[in-house]
This record gives structure tokens, sequence and C-alpha cells, in this order.
């Protein structure tokens, strides 16, 4: 009795404790295999402990030339789409015109276009214009479909900002391009660097556009890909694993960073005048 | 937690003041040249071209160049060859939601309802999957559904499954990998709908005499609606268009559409098939969705 | 830096703001002398808001003149303007200090050695040591403070205060209100005080104007507003009034004889804005006196006889409603003096008042009686 009544109150945690488990138990195979020495080139199953792929990630040049492509391609294409995507959010929320629902549709659809539309449309592209496909040709795919993203983001943290900061700036003599500058730049900032970080993971894990329009360049996750045919190095697994560390270590340092701030708050007493105001 | 961003996306921002002089009347447009242009050259131009790609005559070939016939035949071929491949990838596609909403919403209502503090920590938990690579995740399960793996191993001995029975290279294992790879999609608009929802709300369902299940369907459902809606097509639309998970964890016999138009455009170069196949998958994505969209009477994702 | 030389009074001309087909400011014309402590006060939407912005300069006047001495500023932008803002809800950057949101004016005027100014304003508004933190640090009247602070250092011509106590408690906004004035009192700017609380209003002001629908109601001494409004509805915006309507039949000697439900009253000279024609007699609800019956009204004062609908016991005093025979509700205060003039509900009585207490108010013919006050709807959107 006791049992079912304690089920009955715990049951949707319970089951998304097991969810989380089966979202994390592919992450925990790939960091065990990081330290397997495989018994085949095509084997996938743990055979034998060992330090050496940590000790040396590079043991296959190919996969490490295939890395630093990646993380060529990400960065490039991420200076490019939060520049560009930054821009149009700025238009978006500060500015009234014409053809706004337009602009809107057309950030839209990218997100939800199939990757595979995308990446075979541009392959007819190139192909019909005679683009040779390599480096750049990626480096524009990913902009394009980075841009998108970036404008949803940095939008989100340009529309919750406070108008009213700009005018006190601009009342205590700030022109517009030192408001802009001392103000509005330094407070949607935390919005621009999540965005450039989105779309650098999206860059850097994509495969399906790149696929197509890759030519013979060769990014992680197409060699990846190509390896998973002949058989996957373990070292592999060590870029993959260490991927989630990095990617776990940022996490937690800006949240660290954040609950700093919050303490230090509660420490001093009350924060923020309280919206609401009082009918007379 | 960008991820989220889409959900809100169509939202217009809060009207700006007028703009002040004719300089500024300009400005929008110079801020969103560039990105549109990118984004009309790169993504609008090679729709056309695509569209026309799958009318070119197919008895070309990339060597000796495509002629545009306005061939609208090779429709009605490529369906031929490939329905099963099509009715496959909505399929599996459709499956894998299904199993990917019973996992998703306990777990998208737990964390929003009913984890406290450790709320951001859990959040942190869906995500963090996507830090590493997809291909290499994907490949992990290579590893967990092996045959020499504990798993099957398990399996076979309480008898779920035969003593030759294999887990890989089954449609199991497609739908479980997508189920797996786009279940973060559907989470956190899902997530984000259920935040919201204001727990009062089901302690006055409850005074008003509604039983769990009943508060459930008439006050927590409808109003995560939104997330739901959001969430299913961010979900459905990537999963229905992989061949990834087909290709590493199944064989040919579980190969979706994406499977032949990735072959039609890069093994047999066939490109008024594949681009006829692509225009096709995207038709019918879109055809679902705005189905779907109707039915559940939310316009808000768009 | 030496202050500048008074540019001299803030007049208004014409001004006239419209949003569409909408009129938010409508030819309002005014004068706020140098120097002095000037409230605008209103109910949301009236206009008050959008009159500050355009004297900041965050609006842009559809036509008329904002002039500071001989010199038209409507068309300068804000940071090219003397005159300086307190937000509503403050707007402090939130990314920058305490020190650095007070600094924030005279950094960008070029001005470098800042620090000993910035410690003597935070130490005027009592901050002193508070330079190092956050604003969210800080709590509501803090903010307050800085807000102000920031804004005084530029020593402006003119200062702006928007609603700048809405977002406090009660008891701070009193404290507030008495620390507002002796710093303007200190500094000897000009002081433009948007609110739409008439007792901060009265408070603080030397002139009050009354906003209603763009245009002015009345301008002047809180205290000539209070006792002899010029409209309807002053009489009922700042306090509460009981409005007879009635018809005026022209003065006779020092007073106007007014008719009113079959009854004659006069009212003197000196307090009627009109001395014929449909009229509005006015009564404050403190200036009543209730008695039992008509021989306790002592000579000299004019009454009006109804019965007692409520008694409301409210601490200094307690408040009736008195129904009279053709249906309205008089309110009538009685101050808690101790005097055992306490009055049944349900019970006739008579409210008696010196005539000397009353005004008169011309009236649309169609108005009829009015006793209750206005209602001033709780503030979403500001004005």
């Amino acid at each position: 009795m006791r049992v079912s009544r304690w089920l009955a109150d715990r049951w949707v945690m319970i089951v998304a404790l097991l969810v989380l488990g089966y979202l994390a138990l592919p992450i925990l195979v790939v960091a065990g295999l990081s330290f397997n020495r495989p018994s085949s080139r095509l084997s996938y199953d743990f055979n034998e402990f060992t330090l050496d792929n940590w000790r040396q990630p590079c043991a296959t040049s190919d996969m490490c030339d295939a890395v630093v492509r990646s993380v060529q391609i990400g960065f490039v294409a991420t200076v490019v789409a939060t520049v560009l995507g930054t821009l149009m959010a700025f238009a978006l929320v500060r500015h009234r015109f014409r053809g706004r629902s337009g602009i809107n549709v057309l950030i839209f659809l990218p997100m939800a276009t199939p990757e595979l539309v995308m990446g075979t449309s541009l392959l007819a592209l190139f192909v019909s214009a005679g683009v040779p496909q390599g480096f750049w040709t990626i480096v524009i795919a990913h902009v394009m479909f980075c841009v998108s993203f970036v404008v949803v983001t940095v939008k989100a943290r340009l529309a919750g900002m406070d108008r009213r900061l700009e005018e006190a700036a601009m009342d205590l003599y700030a022109s517009e391009w030192q408001t802009f500058r001392r103000i509005t730049l330094p407070l949607v900032l935390p919005g621009i660097v999540a965005a450039a970080l989105l779309a650098f993971s999206l860059s850097f894990d994509d495969f399906i556009i790149t696929n197509f329009n890759a030519g013979t360049t060769v990014t992680f996750p197409m060699y990846v890909w190509g390896a998973a045919q002949r058989g996957i190095p373990p070292q592999v697994n060590v870029i993959g694993t260490a991927m989630f560390v990095i990617a776990l270590l940022l996490v937690g340092l800006s949240s660290l960073r954040g609950r700093r701030a919050r303490r230090a708050n509660l420490l001093t007493g009350p924060a923020q005048p309280r919206p609401t105001r009082r009918p007379s | 937690m960008t991820l989220l961003a889409p959900t809100g996306s169509g939202q217009a921002p809060p009207a700006p003041p007028a703009a002040r002089s004719g300089r500024h009347r300009l400005l929008p447009y110079l801020l969103l040249l560039p990105g549109a242009a990118w984004l009309l050259i790169f993504f609008g131009v090679p729709l056309v071209q695509l569209a026309a790609a799958s009318l070119y005559d197919p008895s070309g070939s990339l060597s000796t160049g495509y002629a545009l016939t306005w061939a609208f035949g090779n429709y009605p071929d490529v369906v031929q060859a490939y329905w099963p491949q099509f009715l496959r990838s909505f399929g599996y596609a459709g499956l894998a939601l299904v199993l990917a909403l019973l996992l998703g919403y306990p777990l998208a209502y737990a964390i929003a309802q009913k984890a406290g503090r450790w709320k951001n920590l859990l959040l942190v938990c869906v995500v963090a999957p996507m830090f590493t690579s997809f291909l290499v995740r994907t490949l992990a399960w290579k590893t967990i559904l092996s045959d020499n793996g504990a798993l099957v191993g398990l399996l076979r001995d309480v008898h779920l499954l035969a003593p030759d029975g294999r887990l890989l290279a089954t449609p199991f294992a497609v739908v479980l990998g997508l189920t797996y790879n786009f279940l973060p999609f559907l989470v956190l608009p899902l997530y984000a709908s259920l935040e919201r929802l204001d727990y009062r709300l089901l302690e006055a369902a409850t005074d008003l005499y509604a039983s769990p299940v009943q508060a459930f369907r008439r006050v927590t459902l409808p109003l995560s609606m939104p997330g739901l809606v959001a969430g299913t097509l961010l979900f459905f639309i990537p999963a229905s268009g992989d061949y990834i998970n087909a290709e590493l964890l199944g064989t040919p016999n579980e190969y979706m559409i994406g499977n032949v138009i990735d072959s039609a455009f890069l093994v047999r170069l066939d490109y008024p098939q594949g681009a006829a196949l692509s225009f096709l998958l995207m038709a019918a994505i879109l055809a679902v969705v705005f189905g779907y969209l109707r039915r559940a009477g939310t316009e808000e994702v768009l | 830096m030496a202050r500048e030389t008074p540019a001299g009074d803030l007049r208004l001309a014409n001004l006239t703001k419209r949003f569409g087909i909408f009129t938010a400011v409508d030819d309002l014309s005014l004068t706020i002398g140098q120097g002095s402590f000037f409230a605008l006060l209103g109910a949301s939407g009236c206009g008050k808001t959008t009159t500050l912005r355009m004297i900041a300069g965050l609006e842009e006047p559809t036509s008329g003149q904002v002039l500071l001495g001989d010199r038209d500023i409507a068309r300068l932008r804000p940071y090219k303007r003397p005159v300086n803002t307190v937000f509503q809800s403050y707007a402090l950057f939130p990314h920058l200090t305490i020190f650095e949101n007070v600094a924030f004016g005279l950094r960008r005027r070029g001005i470098r050695a800042v620090d000993d100014e910035v410690a003597r304003m935070l130490s005027l508004v009592q901050l002193d040591g508070y330079g190092n933190r956050r604003p969210a640090q800080l709590s509501g009247g803090q903010q307050q403070r800085v807000a102000l602070a920031r804004a005084l250092i530029n020593r402006p011509q003119v200062l702006l205060l928007d609603e700048p106590l809405g977002a406090l408690d009660l008891k701070l906004r009193r404290q507030m209100q008495i620390e507002l004035k002796r710093i303007q009192t200190e500094v000897g700017i000009t002081f433009v005080h948007v609110t739409h609380d008439q007792e901060e209003a009265m408070t603080m002001a030397d002139t009050v104007a009354v906003m209603n629908a763009g245009r002015i109601e009345q301008l002047g001494a809180p205290a000539d507003l209070y006792e002899f409004p010029a409209t309807a509805f002053v009489a009922n915006f700042l306090g509460q009034s009981n409005l007879l309507a009635g018809e005026a039949v022209g003065a006779s000697g020092g007073d106007v004889a007014v008719t009113a439900h079959g009854a004659r009253f006069s009212v003197p000279a000196g307090r009627s804005r009109t001395d014929h024609g449909p009229v509005h007699l006015g009564v404050r609800p403190e200036k009543l006196i209730l008695v039992g019956s008509a021989d306790q009204v002592p000579a000299g004062h004019q009454h009006v006889t109804g019965v007692v609908s409520d008694a409301s016991y409210v601490g200094v005093s307690t408040q009736y409603l008195l129904r009279t025979d053709w249906g309205s509700e008089l309110s009538v205060f009685a101050a808690n003096s101790g005097t055992p003039a306490r009055v049944a509900v349900g019970g006739t009585a008579v409210a008696y008042w010196d005539p000397r207490h009353a005004f008169l108010l011309p009236r649309d013919a169609a108005d009829t009686d009015r006793t209750s006050p206005v209602l001033d709807e709780p503030v979403g959107a500001s004005s």
C-alpha cells in the first residue's frame, strides 16, 4: 500500500530519470569506447582498456585534419552568420518597415525545411552554375542554415531589452553611436555570444547538408561517415568525449557566474523595484 | 536553450517607436540586405533550381548535360519506384514520434513542474547529448545494440528475444535511433510550455472535482498545446528526412527516402530523379505539417 | 564645471502631438517659471507623459514649440538638451555600477575627473559608499535615488520626473516626497513632475496643472485648485466634491442666486465662475456638517435634507452618504474630533454649509448631479 502510494506520487519523476538515462547512455558508451583497444577495425564492442587513444589522438592523421577543417569552417561560418543574423535581428526588432512578414517567412523557412532538401537544392545550384565544391561551398551552406538560428536567438534577447535604457542614455548626453556602444551592445552581447555558440555547434556537427556540398573536402562528420564503412578508429570516440567535456565545462562556468551574481543579490537585500503600481 | 526559440519566432515584436528621419527609413533595409540576400541566393534560388532539375530530361547525365524538357513524368516514375521507402520514412518517423511523446512528455513535465532546484541541471542533461557529434552518438547505439552486447544477451536470457534474435539491423533499431536523436527537439518546446503552466490551475481543477486524469486532460494538455505542436514539428520534420539512422543501424531493408535521395545524387548521379524525390519529400512534409496544424488548431508555431 | 547661467522659463507654445488619428497632446501652451516645482497631474492616457517626453526630446512634437528662455529646443536631439529625466522605474543601466551610472552623463560630455562630483551627488541622495554596487543589488527606494543623482549631476536647466515614486510603497513614497522637495529647494533647478497621484502633486509642487484628454483643465497653486476648482473634472479629480445641478438666476449684491432641485441657494460672486444659465453648485464633503434637524442649522448657512444611507468609519473621520429627496447621494466627511455627532444609518439628517465654502461652475445643460470622484484606473500603460 505504502509502496504504491510512493510510486503514484513519484512516477513522473521516475519515468523522467529513466528517459534521461536513455539520453545519456550513448555518451557513456562513447566515453567508454574512447578507452577501448578494439579487437578488429570493424568491431564496435568493448575489448580491452587502454589509454593509447587519449595519448595519441592523432594517430590517424586524416581524422585530425578533418577536425581542424571542421573547426575552420565552423569559425568562418559562425562569424559570417552571426554578423548577418545580428543585423537582421536589429532591423526586425528596432524598425518598422514594409515587407516585415516576407522577411519573417524567409527566416523561418530554412528552420522548417528538411536538411536533405536544402542540401540537394544547393547541390543542384552549384552544379548548374559550375561552381567547384569544397571548403567555400560548405561555408556558404553553413552560413545559410545558421543565419535563421542567429536571428531568432538575438531577436529574443533584443526584444527583452528595456527601450527606456537607451532613452535614458540619450537623455544623459550619449549620441546614437555612444548609446549603441555603451548600452545596447553590452546588454545584447550575451544573446550574440549564445547565437554564435549555437551557430558553431550546428556547423561543426552538420553532416547532411555538408555531404551534398563538400566535393572532396572532408569534415569531421564526413570522416566519421566514411569511416563507418571502413572501420572506425577509436580516436573518434576521444574527439566525441572531448567535445562533450568542453561543452559541459562552458555551460558549468556560465552557470557558476550566474549563481555568484545571484548570491551577491541575496546578500545585499531585495532587488528590482516591483513592477506593479498601486491604484491611488 | 536557444532551441526553444522557434516557438516564439512567429510573434511580432513590440512596435518600435516611429522612425525619426529619412535616413532612418532606409536603415532597416540596409541591415536586412546582406542576410536576406544570402538566404534568397542560397536558400530560395536553389529551391527553384531543384524544381527545375526535377523536370530535366531523365536520359541526360552529368557528363553529357541535362536539358530542361519539363519532364513531369519524372514524378510518377519515382513514386512508382520508391513508394515503399516513402511510406517507410513516414511510418518510422511517425512511430518514433509516438515513442518520443510517451517518453518526452513525462520528462518535460517532470522538469517543468517537479524538479524544483534541480530544474536547470536536468535541462542541461536533456541538451547534453547534443554537445557531442550526432554521428558518433548514433554509432554508439551500434555498440549498445550489438549482437555480443549486454542488452541483447539479457533479452535472450529472459526469452524476450530468440536465441538467434538481433536488435541491430532491424526496424526496431532504426526507430529507436530516430527517437533518441530527435527527442530533445520535442522536449525543449514542450518544457517551455509546461514551465509557464501555473501549478495553482491544477489545484483549482482538483478543487473543482477533477480527478488527476481529468485535470491533465482538461487543463495541462490544452495549456501545453503550443509547445506540443512546436515540438512535434521540430521532431517530425528532421526525422522523416533522416537517413543516417537507417544507414548506420539498419540494412537496405530499412532504407528510408533519404537513403534513396542520397544515392541518387551522390552514387547514381541521377539528378532528375533525386530532385524529384527531394521535392516530393518537401511537399509531403509540408502537407503533413499543414494538415496537422489545421487539426491542432494553432497557427502559433508559424 | 560651473553652472551655466539660468536659461529662463520653460515655455510650451501650441504644443501638439498626434499618433495617427489619436491626439495625445492638444495645442498645449503653458509657462513654467525658472526654479519652480511644477506638477502635471492627470489620469493615465491624459497626455502628461507625452508632454514630458516632448520636453525631453524622446518624442517629436507634431507641431508647436518647446522654448527654454528664448531658444526653441523642440527639434533638438535629446542629448543636445540641457534637460534630464528621472524615468518611471528608473531605467538604471543594469551592467554598470552605481558609480558609473551616476557618472554616465558627465563622461558622455567628455569630462574626465568625475570622482568628486559623483561622491558629492551620492551623498546628496544619501547613498555614500554604494558606488561599487550594481542596480539590482539596491532596493527600490535606493534605485530611485540613484536615478535622481544620475540626472542631477548634469545640472540640467530642467529636471523631468516621470512618475518617479510610482514603484515605491506608501511609506517610502511619503519619505521620498519630502526628500525630493528638500533637494529641489537645495539645487534650485526647475522640476517638472508628472504624476497621477493628486496627493503627491499637491504635497510637492508650487504649481499644479490638471490635464485631461490632452488639454490643461486648470493650472494654479494646489490650495487654489482645491478650494476653487475651475471645472467639474478638476473638482472631482482633486479630492471629491458634491456637485448639484441647478440654474443660476443672476447676481444680486455680492451673491449669485441659484435654484436647484426646488430649493434656493446662493454663492458669493467671487466664488462663481458664471452667474447665469445651467450651473453646478459645489461643496466639498468635509465642508458639510451633519445634524439631526433643520432647526440646528446656524443662521446664514444653507442646507439639504435627506436620509443617511451609509456610514463608514475610517479612523480620522466618518464618511456618510446622505440620500436626498431627488435620489442623489451626497458625501459628508465628519472629522473624528470627539464631538458626539454620530448619526444613525436610516435616520433623517440635514447637511448644512457656509455659502463662502461653496463654489459655482458652469454646467452642460445635459449634465446632472455629480457626487463621486473621478476614478483613476490602475495604471498599466502609462499616459
